[in-house]
């Protein structure tokens, strides 16, 4: 097993020749990075214009939870209140959660794991960030011009007649940010399909290559949709064509189907991309095997095509027939089908391996509780009669909460964590990690436990003021809110000081056996110097549990030595 | 053969592959247009199945003239298209440049017919609003995806004949050789403009004559 593996890597890249050439030392300017076309730096100018969003998000949310410790507020204005959790939701779903892990690590790996030089189309790669761009500029704009107070939904008639805010402005960014997600989709597409290395065959990708294959079919065929929604919402408050208008015999519960027949697609936009990044931890922190490979392959493909078919469980209230309810319902169990399959089957990669607790396997395996959480307490929602007494309840609000910024949140940081010393070529301080880890498990459920109770009990979602019974668990939910700002700035802090003064990472400080992992740490321009070729199957870690010992050698070659 | 190897960009090995990339790609990126046409048909054909009279009405007053000439003009622009990429994969330049020169004549030929359509149209007050000549509030609504429909689609036939005139134009400066990738992508997407016409002409002009 070993030698095969030891075959498979090649020295596609040799530290004598690279020089110092890492894609990082092609040039130091400003433009050198706005004009780039290297998949790598793109990454990179995405993750820097996120993580700004997910603070703005933030500071949006830490404003509500802090409102909501009294029963009847006490300094904001219901007005102010609803457009700041309007703003919460925009942000934190379209300008961070939907491009947040393929628009920086899928641009930074993708290419690398399948041992290609870059994507199939760089300027329309770069072309896809300046969208983003745009469409953020229309999301600050909305926020100095005064905010929307719709909800992400943009239901009408509120939105379209009723509504106060800039509801055309905030529309207008979200339209854009979704040809940025298309271009960025339609780019992995044609990369997966074309570009693969010499014997790198479908069943040889690693499985982070697949959940990117996956979702970038999800953003290809959902988000025109959600495009077309958002044009007919525009259509009727900006031009007064009567879309919606049951004055005319319109029907609003049909833009709820539009809506939804992307943004229920958007949770597996946000979900698959993480299912990769932790298939590839578990691996490696559990040296093990991927067990079930192909059923993992299945599973994501699974999800992806049984995602579109579920919409209909977000109007069980909506005046749907029984029908339909019935079928949605049925649907939305089904999709729990290849999500159970994956935890269990990331369960087995663990069972029996040398597991190390390393801030990255501590992430992902906080991904693996709450994702649990979040699914099964989506089973509830999925049963009609359940969904109907829960419905805009704050039990709804957890659950998604739990798999969007629980499982999503959760992969992110894990991915960012395992990746962080190929991408800058530097180590960051493994204690403040795993404290900034843990930290972020307990906020989370700190936050979000008590809104599946308070839900339970009654309460409803979006409300400013609320019955004093529910004090208590707000009170415990805004102290949770409070722990995770500590869990979110502190990689903020330990990552800024890694990125000038940590110490320097070896090519493969993992021993992990990914393309990704047999090239220099920073990698250069062109990703490898010598087309790799690949004869083995992903995951070459040991068969059966086998511990880690720094004097052994790993199934890979390292490069740096 | 020097202007050939100027064609491929990185990160394809030759033009072959690089021309069946750029034809993926452009399939994948119509997969996603589908979709968002398919959203607005759909919209359409629930409204018509709720108000079936009421579309029947609303939809004898669509200017079937300009409709067909419309027809006529966008798909015999879709066989010069055609001529251009065949022209193109036999390295026929001035045959490329030529036919391509006249589909974009046909393609501004559809805007200004469509222009004059609809400056009748609103001369009608076939505007959904105040003053709408036809009492049954749901023939309000067939107006309604008729300006939205014909309107999406001219955007999308705007784009491609910028598009197509800076294609033709580097062609003409050999800034680009005729053979390159991205003579296949412009093709298909006019294709696919066109298809869309050839399911707004029966919903819009057609279906208010039976």
């Amino acid at each position: 097993m070993t030698e095969v593996a030891t075959d498979m890597t090649l020295p596609f890249a040799p530290v004598e020749e690279t020089g110092a050439a890492s894609y990082l030392d092609e040039g130091h300017t400003i433009m050198s990075w706005l004009a780039t076309t290297d998949h790598k730096r793109i990454a990179i100018l995405y993750a820097v214009s996120i993580t700004i969003f997910f603070f703005i998000g933030g500071a949006a949310i830490a404003l509500v939870r802090l409102e909501l410790i009294e029963p009847h507020g006490w300094f904001l204005t219901s007005d102010a209140y609803n457009r700041l959790f309007t703003l919460h939701g925009i942000i934190m779903v379209w300008f961070f959660l939907v491009p947040s892990i393929p628009a920086t690590m899928g641009n930074f790996l993708l290419p690398l794991m399948i041992g290609a030089r870059d994507v199939a189309f760089p300027r329309l790669n770069l072309l896809s960030w300046y969208l983003y761009v745009i469409g953020a500029a229309f999301t600050v704009y909305v926020v100095i011009a005064g905010g929307v107070d719709t909800g992400w939904t943009f239901y009408p008639p509120l939105s379209s007649n009723y509504a106060n805010g800039q509801v055309v402005a905030a529309a207008a960014g979200v339209f854009v940010v979704g040809f940025s997600s298309i271009a960025t989709g339609v780019n992995f597409i044609v990369t997966t399909h074309m570009l693969r290395a010499p014997g790198m065959t479908w069943f040889r990708l690693p499985l982070f290559c697949w959940s990117m294959y996956t979702v970038s079919l999800v953003m290809v065929l959902a988000t025109p949709v959600l495009a077309m929604s958002l044009l007919l919402i525009v259509a009727e408050r900006a031009f007064g064509l009567p879309v919606f208008d049951a004055a005319h015999g319109g029907d609003p519960v049909l833009f709820q189907h539009i809506f939804w027949f992307y943004s229920h697609p958007a949770v597996y936009i946000m979900i698959l991309p993480a299912m990769g990044v932790v298939s590839e931890i578990f691996a490696c922190f559990a040296r093990r095997q991927v067990f079930g490979y192909a059923f993992m392959v299945y599973a994501l493909l699974a999800i992806a095509v049984i995602g579109f078919m579920v919409w209909g469980h977000h109007m069980f209230v909506a005046g749907q027939s029984q029908l339909a309810n019935l079928v949605f319902s049925f649907l939305s169990f089904m999709v729990a089908v290849p999500s159970a399959i994956k935890v269990f089957n990331w369960i087995a990669t663990m069972y029996r391996g040398q597991i190390g607790f390393e801030a990255p396997m501590l992430y992902a395996l906080g991904f693996l509780g709450l994702f649990t959480i979040g699914g099964l307490t989506g089973l509830f929602l999925a049963s009609v009669p359940i969904d109907v007494a829960t419905t805009d309840s704050y039990f709804v609000v957890a659950h998604f909460h739990t798999i969007m910024v629980g499982g999503t949140v959760s992969a992110f940081m894990a991915g960012i964590h395992y990746w962080w010393p190929k991408v800058t070529g530097r180590l960051y301080h493994e204690f403040f990690a795993q404290f900034a880890a843990i930290t972020m498990f307990l906020g989370f459920n700190v936050t979000f436990l008590p809104q599946f109770v308070m839900g339970w009990q009654g309460m409803p979602r979006r409300y400013h003021t609320y019955p004093e019974v529910f004090q208590v668990w707000h009170v415990i939910s805004s102290l949770g809110a409070g722990i995770l700002v500590v869990a979110y700035t502190l990689p903020l802090i330990y990552l800024g000081w890694s990125l000038f003064r940590g110490e320097r990472a070896s090519d493969n400080p993992w021993h992990a056996t990914g393309l990704e992992w047999q090239t220099p740490s920073p990698p250069p321009k062109e990703n490898f110097h010598h087309v790799p070729v690949i004869d083995a199957e992903p995951y070459m870690y040991h068969e059966t549990g086998h511990p880690r010992e720094p004097g052994e050698p790993t199934p890979v070659r390292e490069q740096g030595e | 053969m020097s202007d050939v190897s100027a064609a491929v960009r990185e990160p394809w090995p030759d033009l072959t592959v690089q021309r069946q990339g750029v034809g993926l790609g452009i399939w994948v990126f119509l997969a996603s247009e589908v979709l968002f046409f398919g959203a607005l048909i759909t919209a359409y054909g629930i409204y018509r199945s709720i108000h079936p009279a009421a579309f029947l009405a609303a939809a004898k007053h669509t200017e079937l003239v300009y409709g067909t000439i419309n027809t006529v003009l966008l798909l015999t622009s879709s066989v010069t298209m055609t001529v251009a990429l065949r022209a193109a994969e036999a390295r026929l330049r001035r045959a490329t440049i030529g036919c391509l020169a006249v589909t974009l004549v046909l393609g501004v030929g559809f805007l200004l017919c469509k222009g004059l359509e609809y400056r009748d149209d609103l001369r009608e007050g076939f505007f959904p609003g105040a003053g709408f000549p036809l009492a049954d509030p749901p023939t309000q609504l067939f107006w309604m995806l008729y300006w939205i429909m014909t309107g999406i689609h001219a955007i999308h036939l705007s784009a491609g004949i910028l598009v197509v005139g800076v294609v033709a134009m580097l062609f003409w400066r050999r800034v680009l050789p005729v053979q390159d990738s991205t003579m296949e992508g412009i093709a298909t997407y006019w294709h696919f403009v066109d298809t869309v016409w050839i399911l707004l002409f029966p919903l819009l002009y057609l279906v208010g004559r039976i």
